[in-house]
């Protein structure tokens, strides 16, 4: 049978490094009570001093402060908070207009819909052909009435890196609180909120060998933005409940531990993973775009045959990889993202989400593209669409 | 390892039967489209005399659950006359594989259906199809029990789904009860088109959502 899983998921989630879990350990074991004030017991004002040291590490690798950065639950939880936090603080004040990307991930996506049905109204802009926001239609659809841009650094599918840059810019020049869900790059690719005019940002160590279950929210000092999580004053009264003080720890250990030869090694693996296929594989297409996309992403379009087919097929020989065939998804839809760049249903059904992380070898890639080409194959032998 | 399916489905997934297209068949089909994520081809070979089906094969487009059935369908149509061939149901498909996850049972009708649509197909081929009948509400409502409703894996009619079925002079009107922004009604909207419009006296086939 076989041995071990190669596992090129890294987008959902990855393994988690030994050494955050060890940074994390002695958070459940020994300083495990609640961050107290500077007034309280040892042990609580020793879990506060860890809590804040984490943040101050995690907010200054985005090139902010302590102040600026608060902890949540996850990826979804920061953009629920970004999108709703805002239209709450502004939607009396300002007005009730958002502008989102349509290929947004669902916490954007589902958030602005829950708005939507709040009485904000929404513009979900268009993406080209290889998921790139049209700028000058954000312009255009940018009113008086416009209290946030939520426009993602790159895409969860695709790979595809927005210009953030000079969305931020367009954002400031208007007035516009702007947001980004920065899952997909936070470390893998530069982010600086010095050097970006960006308000809110969404991170989260899941997807770089850190802990499920804790994110973050990057807010400018500044930013209106309401609390809707109510309990305590946790999180400089922004996000009530308990800090997860052992997540918070294994964050910024996560952060800490990846290095730019990491990415660089990643970028390589997954380039000749591209090379490779549209060597030998005849019909493919790569969704996204070739350079303006994340190190680590990969998603290939192999015709005539179906995601789900090509998944399980790999699944029974150790590999595991995404596709975004409505088959394969529990609401049997078809990806939004493959759908949102123009790409037509079969386009969609037949797309496989590679994603490298840590523990993967160029050997992996070689013996994935091998399978996939015996699979594909095999598959198209059956398939009435394959030319034959 | 676990598996979304079980044993049966798998090594029939894994190593389909009856597998590519039959040099001038006497019946062949074709169901479901890329659009909606599933296709199955059937081709059959018919002795002229017994009726019975000497060969059979198929071609798959889609998920596991529609390869696997695509294959077994192959095995219980064979050597069955075309009278018993026509009764083989999803139901029998999917007993003979061990079972199909429900939410599945889209994907692997359109092999059933394939196999009837190819009978058919040899039937008018050949001058055996009985009187055509004008199309009527029971018709309509017949043919809507073979859409699915994608959520439950039921149909649209069992789902009560369909609200209203008109018919007038070749135009087909149906109103289906989900919103029209709902996930899947293209889908929805899509399937009924194929399954109505291809009915001999239907000219026009109009799809209205509630709400």
């Amino acid at each position: 049978m076989i041995e071990k899983t190669v596992y090129l998921d890294n987008a959902a989630a990855t393994r988690m490094d030994e050494r955050v879990l060890e940074s994390m350990t002695p958070y459940f074991f020994e300083t495990y009570p609640v961050a107290t004030s500077e007034f309280g017991y040892s042990l609580g004002i020793e879990a506060r001093e860890a809590l804040e040291k984490a943040r101050e590490k995690i907010a200054h690798h985005i090139g902010a402060t302590g102040e600026e950065f608060i902890f949540t639950s996850g990826s979804t939880e920061s953009s629920n908070l970004a999108l709703k936090g805002v239209a709450l603080a502004l939607g009396e004040k300002k007005g009730r207009h958002l502008i989102i990307s349509k290929i947004e991930d669902f916490p954007v996506l589902h958030s602005a819909r829950a708005l939507e049905k709040q009485g904000f109204s929404v513009t979900y802009l268009d993406v080209d052909h290889e998921g790139l926001v049209d700028l000058d239609r954000l312009r255009g659809s940018m009113t008086d009435e416009t209290i946030l841009v939520s426009i993602q650094h790159a895409n969860q599918e695709i790979g595809t890196a927005q210009d953030i840059e000079t969305i931020g810019r367009i954002c400031e020049e208007r007035g516009i609180l702007f947001h980004t869900d920065a899952t997909h790059t936070f470390t893998r690719m530069p982010l600086d909120s010095r050097e970006v005019s960006v308000d809110l940002i969404t991170i989260s160590p899941h997807t770089i060998h850190g802990p499920k279950g804790v994110g973050g929210l990057y807010i400018r000092k500044g930013t209106p933005i309401s609390k809707w999580m109510d309990g305590g004053f946790q999180e400089f009264n922004l996000r009530a409940g308990l800090e997860n003080i052992p997540g918070a720890v294994g964050f910024a250990r996560a952060v800490e531990l990846v290095t730019p030869e990491e990415n660089e090694r990643i970028k390589v693996m997954r380039d000749h993973l591209i090379d490779r296929v549209s060597a030998t594989v005849p019909d493919t297409t790569l969704n996204g775009h070739r350079s303006k996309r994340v190190p680590q992403n990969a998603n290939i379009t192999f015709h005539f045959v179906e995601g789900e087919s090509i998944t399980l097929h790999l699944d029974m020989r150790g590999f595991a990889v995404s596709t975004g065939s409505a088959c394969f998804s529990r609401s049997l839809e078809a990806s939004h993202v493959i759908l949102g760049i123009g790409g037509d249903h079969e386009r969609a059904h037949g797309s496989i989400r590679f994603t490298f992380g840590r523990y993967n070898t160029t050997e992996d890639v070689d013996t994935v593209v091998d399978t996939i080409t015996e699979v594909v194959s095999q598959l198209r032998e059956i398939s009435p669409l394959a030319k034959k | 390892m676990t598996f979304p399916y079980g044993d049966k489905v798998l090594e029939h997934f894994r190593h389909p039967r009856n597998v590519g297209k039959i040099e001038n068949p006497d019946g062949n089909a074709m169901e479901g489209s890329p659009a909606c994520g599933d296709m199955v081809g059937v081709h059959i070979k018919v002795d002229p005399d017994t009726k019975r089906i000497t060969d059979i094969k198929f071609e798959s487009y889609g998920c596991a659950s529609n390869i696997a059935t695509g294959s077994i369908i192959t095995e219980l149509a064979k050597g069955k006359t075309i009278e018993e061939a026509k009764k083989i149901s999803w139901k029998e498909a999917s007993d003979a594989l061990g079972g199909l996850p429900p939410i599945k049972a889209h994907c692997s009708v359109l092999a059933v259906e394939g196999l009837r649509s190819a009978i058919q197909n040899y039937e008018e081929r050949h001058g055996l199809v009985k009187d055509q009948k004008n199309t009527t509400v029971e018709i309509v409502r017949k043919r809507l029990k073979k859409v699915m409703n994608p959520l439950s894996g039921l149909d649209l009619v069992r789902t009560e789904l369909v609200k209203d079925i008109k018919v007038d002079k070749g135009t087909v009107h149906i109103t289906v009860d989900i919103p029209a922004d709902h996930q899947f009604a293209s889908n929805i909207k899509d399937e009924i088109m194929e399954k109505i419009g291809p009915l001999w006296d239907v000219k026009k086939v109009e799809v209205v959502f509630t709400e």
